[in-house]
């Protein structure tokens, strides 16, 4: 079973959620796909000995064959190539490695060579991934898609995706079985909650909400749910404690044996829900 | 000389658009006559990419200046492959930034002209 966890802002908890989660069960594997930003690695300090570069295809034109003819940018849909004064420009940082623009040119004067654009860093039992974009590389997607392929061979793959409801998002989780969307009682937090339930339900996957730093002065988020009928799958609670340890690296059910219980009771809560 | 100017709308009168790749309009002006015509951004609506498409279309026109006011590093390389100068235009109307051109009261910001192409 393929969890995501997700939120509509960053610095929800989102981490906490999924790496306590990954933490707390048997036979799980921790894939952080928060490729521009990962950090599920401060908290569960996997052994990082496995690396995978992860490259595309970009197109390089031969200028001795080039006649500037210009079909190479009309064939183009992401706009990613100019040619001007007939000199064939090709932007890397925007091409999607289509390989339109080969096809399309009569001469023959486009060949494909590879770049990298980020890596895949995993331990030996692969129970711990994360990818990790190259700075200055706008492109998330090969990324996410590379790490997807790594996926499923554990029973329970928890996915801490990235935030928001961005492309990089979609291609995160849109194959996953069931979606944790996470949130605070802060006066952005059920604004941002609502970003990320109209992308879950576009997407048509099913979905519950943990709500973190959760506290009697403030069930804004709880009622909301009421509401539109949306599962509450947990509540952890707001804790001094647990925002202490949070700054040194440590996750509360790394210390707690009744957090590690809740956890493993929302892994049974998702399962009554999907099954 | 022939100018483009990002316009937020079709008459030399409408506020200059600070944006360029997603700029609605473009007005084409001679500087040596007070003739002038507008044409759509086609790129403006396209989910990437934009500016580069936007930078080829001023080239077309044959301009050999563009007022503005943002330019991202693709459209960058773009216009000044195509030899044109960028000017960072002022918060007033099309009209009032051709006559701050004309007085030479515009910054360029960028080092036109490079004579090579290629990226890599
Ligand atoms: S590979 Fe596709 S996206 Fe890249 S430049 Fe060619 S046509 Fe455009
Ligand atoms: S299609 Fe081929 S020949 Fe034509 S401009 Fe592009 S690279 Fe040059």
């Amino acid at each position: 079973m393929k969890i995501a966890v997700l939120s509509g802002k960053g610095g929800t908890g989102k981490t906490t959620v999924s790496a306590s989660l990954a933490y707390s069960l048997h036979n799980s594997q921790y894939v952080d796909c928060d490729v521009e930003e990962p950090n599920g690695n401060i908290f569960l300090k996997a052994s990082l000995t496995e690396k995978e570069a992860v490259m595309v295809l970009n197109p390089v034109v031969n200028d001795d064959l080039c006649t500037g003819c210009g079909a190479c940018q009309q064939a183009c849909q992401f706009n990613a190539i100019a040619v001007i004064n007939k000199k064939v420009m090709i932007f890397d940082n925007i091409c999607h490695s289509c390989g339109a623009c080969k096809i399309a040119c009569p001469t023959g004067a486009i060949s494909e060579v590879p770049r990298e654009v980020g890596i895949i860093e995993s331990n030996s039992s692969h129970t711990f991934m994360h990818g990790k974009l190259n700075l200055n590389e706008p492109l998330t997607i090969p990324v996410i898609l590379q790490l997807r392929k790594k996926m499923n061979k554990y029973n329970h793959v928890i996915i801490d995706s990235a935030p928001g409801a961005s492309c990089t998002v979609v291609s995160t989780i849109e194959d996953c079985d069931y979606c944790v969307l996470v949130t605070e009682p802060t006066p952005f937090g059920l604004h941002d909650l609502k970003i990320a339930i109209d992308l879950v339900k576009q997407l048509k996957l099913p979905f519950g909400v943990v709500v973190n730093k959760a506290m009697d002065s403030d069930t804004s988020i709880q009622v909301f749910c009421k509401e539109q009928n949306i599962d509450v799958l947990m509540e952890l609670p707001y804790s001094k404690e647990i925002a202490k340890n949070y700054s040194k690296g440590i996750l509360p059910v790394q210390y707690s044996n009744h957090y590690k219980d809740e956890f493993i009771k929302l892994l049974a809560t998702i399962k009554e829900r999907t099954s | 000389m022939k100018i483009a100017i990002t316009s937020t709308g079709k008459e030399i009168t409408d506020l200059l658009e600070k944006k360029f790749g997603r700029a609605e309009f473009f007005i084409i002006a001679d500087t040596e006559n007070s003739e002038y015509k507008v044409i759509d951004n086609k790129a403006a609506m396209e989910a990437g990419g934009a500016g580069i498409q936007a930078g080829q279309t001023i080239i077309e026109e044959k301009a050999t200046a563009l007022i503005t006011g943002n330019v991202g590093p693709n459209a960058m390389k773009v216009l000044t492959s195509g030899n044109i100068a960028i000017y960072r235009g002022e918060s007033v109307s099309v009209e009032a930034n051709i006559s701050l051109f004309k007085q030479k009261k515009l910054q360029q910001i960028n080092t036109a002209v490079a004579s090579h192409f290629g990226m890599k």
